[in-house]
């Protein structure tokens, strides 16, 4: 019920955090200019916002940055890969997270308003498609998957499962995931694919709302980033052809499970200062750790071998 | 009426005597300029409103206008297709009205004959202490926050409802209507209550004393003599359940289809925008869109307004 309830906090208090958290970060800063504050030490505010896959590691990778600069202070938001994108560009975040590229069409505006988006990879990252656990269902292929997320098929007789009818679930579409899954599956990798999710499909407002729908009904299917994957739900084994393979670390890393993507920080320009600071942090090994801790792959091959 | 109220905090102060009732150089003072001053303040914090209404009336126009000058109007009215993201982008806004229509036509059937019935047991039927009981119980029951009837709703509601009607998902405009119609509830019902209890009490005397049975005059008497306030109550409940975005939000679906049912899962324009909102890049076409969304909502809402006032004046004469 908690973790439901982070899903929908920046409802509650997205725009309040920043505030309240600013307020926070000045009370520290002016409380502490008593005392001696080295003038050299790398003090600020840094805004990231977007992805709701990430959201949770990049709020444990910049829990430990700010351990290890206490005067500089990092806040978290979600919303949607579109939503960190959309603000990068309204310059009202200093880092967006998204966990897809960014579109032509957005880049262009980014520019028409003068900025300069940079791209960078921060972590690997598989889409897992779930179902219910008593569902009898194990693998299907991307071709299967585009005809259940199409409307085309619609009961799961159909893949050889019980007689229930097919519900699809879907991230809203300021997801990045529900734009990655809408490429790959949807239009199967071209781009003038003209098909779109069936119109039945629930388009639910975070990855929480997609494990409670799933753990609870028999008949639904959906996606999301590794990151959410947990005992409640049974993520399936996907398989381009014959070749089946389930979402996890190392066939995310081998490029063997088919939908697998890199994950990405937009900065304005080539990171400065502190944010030059928080995305070296975020691709140390340190940083990398998190991103695995919560379920990701990591960039560097190094911190991916540690593993036991 | 402010000068009486001055005085009367004046004599509560100084002790009796005659000089209590002179005005002191102060009070003179006070007088002569602050009145003026506060009366200002009044004015002005009277026209901001109207200013307020007025310029968010043509903020939304505004950018509702600019979609206009891509979109063709006629696409957007009558399109059955919602796809903001797709290429080129679908505007159509009937699936989207529909669905809030669906929700609030069933949220309203729901919530007012259970509104209405309540309030008439809290003023005419229950004893005393029962009364008071209920009308606190009601004021907590508004203080719920919707985020929280969402939950309830996808975690509880969403599963019972799957089962009692046997659908694929309970994510669906039932769903929302029923948590919507809680939601409508407290403002139905203690608006109601004062309309009943408002009915002066020789309407019932001399209902009683022709005889009438209590039914009879609660049935033929006090409840159409509050009709107007019941009315009013009604609309209010509408204009809530329109307006009402994180409960619908969470629990219809927000599937953008043609709905065809109350047991589907359906969009609202309130969700709609919410969903999309933050995604939404300044000047787009999908930004100016949403706040064409945004228009066509205001103008239900102002429509079921203007319409409750015209009730409300005819009840009057």
């Amino acid at each position: 019920m908690l973790q439901a309830i982070e899903g929908y906090s920046q409802y509650i208090m997205g725009p309040r955090i920043p505030t309240f958290l600013m307020l926070a970060w000045a009370a520290v800063v002016l409380g502490g200019c008593g005392e001696s504050l080295d003038p050299n030490e790398p003090q600020g505010f840094i805004q990231t916002k977007g992805s709701d896959t990430m959201v949770n590691a990049i709020q444990m990778v910049s829990e430990e940055f700010m351990k290890e600069y206490p005067h500089i202070f990092v806040a978290v938001t979600g919303g949607g890969s579109g939503v960190g994108i959309a603000s990068l560009i309204n310059q009202t975040c200093e880092v967006a997270t998204a966990s897809r590229d960014m579109k032509p069409k957005e880049i262009e505006m980014a520019l028409q308003r003068g900025v300069n988006p940079k791209e960078i990879v921060i972590a690997y990252d598989g889409v897992a498609v779930i179902v219910n656990k008593n569902n009898p269902i194990e693998k299907l292929t991307i071709e299967e998957l585009h005809r259940i997320f199409t409307g085309k098929a619609t009961n799961w007789r159909q893949f050889g499962g019980r007689d229930v009818p097919i519900v699809t679930l879907s991230r809203e579409v300021s997801s990045g995931t529900h734009l990655y899954f809408k490429e790959e599956v949807i239009q199967l990798g071209q781009k003038d694919n003209k098909e779109e999710f069936s119109k039945e499909t629930l388009l639910l407002t975070s990855s929480q709302a997609i494990v409670e729908e799933v753990a609870g009904n028999e008949g639904a299917i959906g996606y999301l980033g590794m990151g959410y994957l947990s005992e409640r739900t049974k993520a399936l084994w996907v398989g381009k052809g014959q070749e089946f393979h389930p979402p996890d670390i190392e066939n995310v890393l081998q490029k063997t499970y088919p939908l697998s993507r890199p994950l990405y920080a937009y900065t304005n320009g080539e990171p400065q200062g502190i944010v030059r600071r928080f995305i070296d942090f975020m691709l140390s090994p340190k940083g990398q750790r998190q991103f695995m801790e919560t379920g990701f792959v990591p960039v560097g091959e190094t911190v991916a071998r540690e593993q036991p | 009426m402010p000068e009486n109220s001055h005085e009367s905090v004046a004599s509560h102060t100084v002790p009796h005597g005659p000089e209590a009732d002179r005005p002191t150089f102060w009070t003179r003072t006070r007088r002569r300029i602050g009145e003026p001053v506060v009366e200002a303040c009044i004015r002005l914090s009277g026209l901001a409103v109207v200013a307020f209404v007025f310029l968010i009336f043509l903020f939304l126009l505004k950018d509702s206008l600019s979609l206009f000058r891509e979109y063709p109007l006629g696409q957007f009215l009558f399109g059955t297709q919602w796809l903001p993201i797709s290429d080129p982008p679908q505007f159509g806004v009937v699936p989207l009205l529909l669905g809030s229509l669906y929700v609030t036509a069933w949220a309203i059937l729901i919530c007012v004959p259970l509104g209405v019935g309540s309030a008439m047991f809290i003023s005419e039927v229950a004893p005393k202490h029962l009364k008071n009981v209920l009308k606190s119980l009601i004021e907590i029951l508004a203080s719920i926050p919707s985020v929280v009837l969402g939950f309830l709703g996808i975690i509880w509601l969403a599963p019972v409802l799957r089962n009692t009607f046997g659908l694929s998902t309970g994510m669906c405009g039932l769903t929302g209507s029923l948590l919507l119609a809680f939601m409508a509830l407290p403002t139905i019902i203690s608006i109601s209550e004062d309309a009943l209890t408002g009915v002066p009490r020789t309407y019932r005397e001399a209902a009683y004393g022709l005889g009438a049975t209590r039914w009879q005059t609660l049935w033929r008497i006090v409840l159409p003599s509050a009709s107007s306030g019941i009315l009013a109550a009604v609309m209010l409940g509408i204009g809530r359940v329109v307006g009402e975005t994180m409960v619908v939000l969470m629990v219809t679906g927000n599937a953008p289809v043609m709905p065809r049912s109350i047991l589907q899962p359906l969009r609202t324009l309130t969700a709609t925008i919410a969903g999309e909102m933050g995604e939404t890049v300044g000047g787009s076409e999908h930004y100016f869109a949403l706040f064409a969304v945004g228009l066509v909502l205001f103008a239900i809402t102002f429509a079921i307004n203007f319409v409750a006032d015209l009730f409300l004046r005819r009840a009057r004469k």
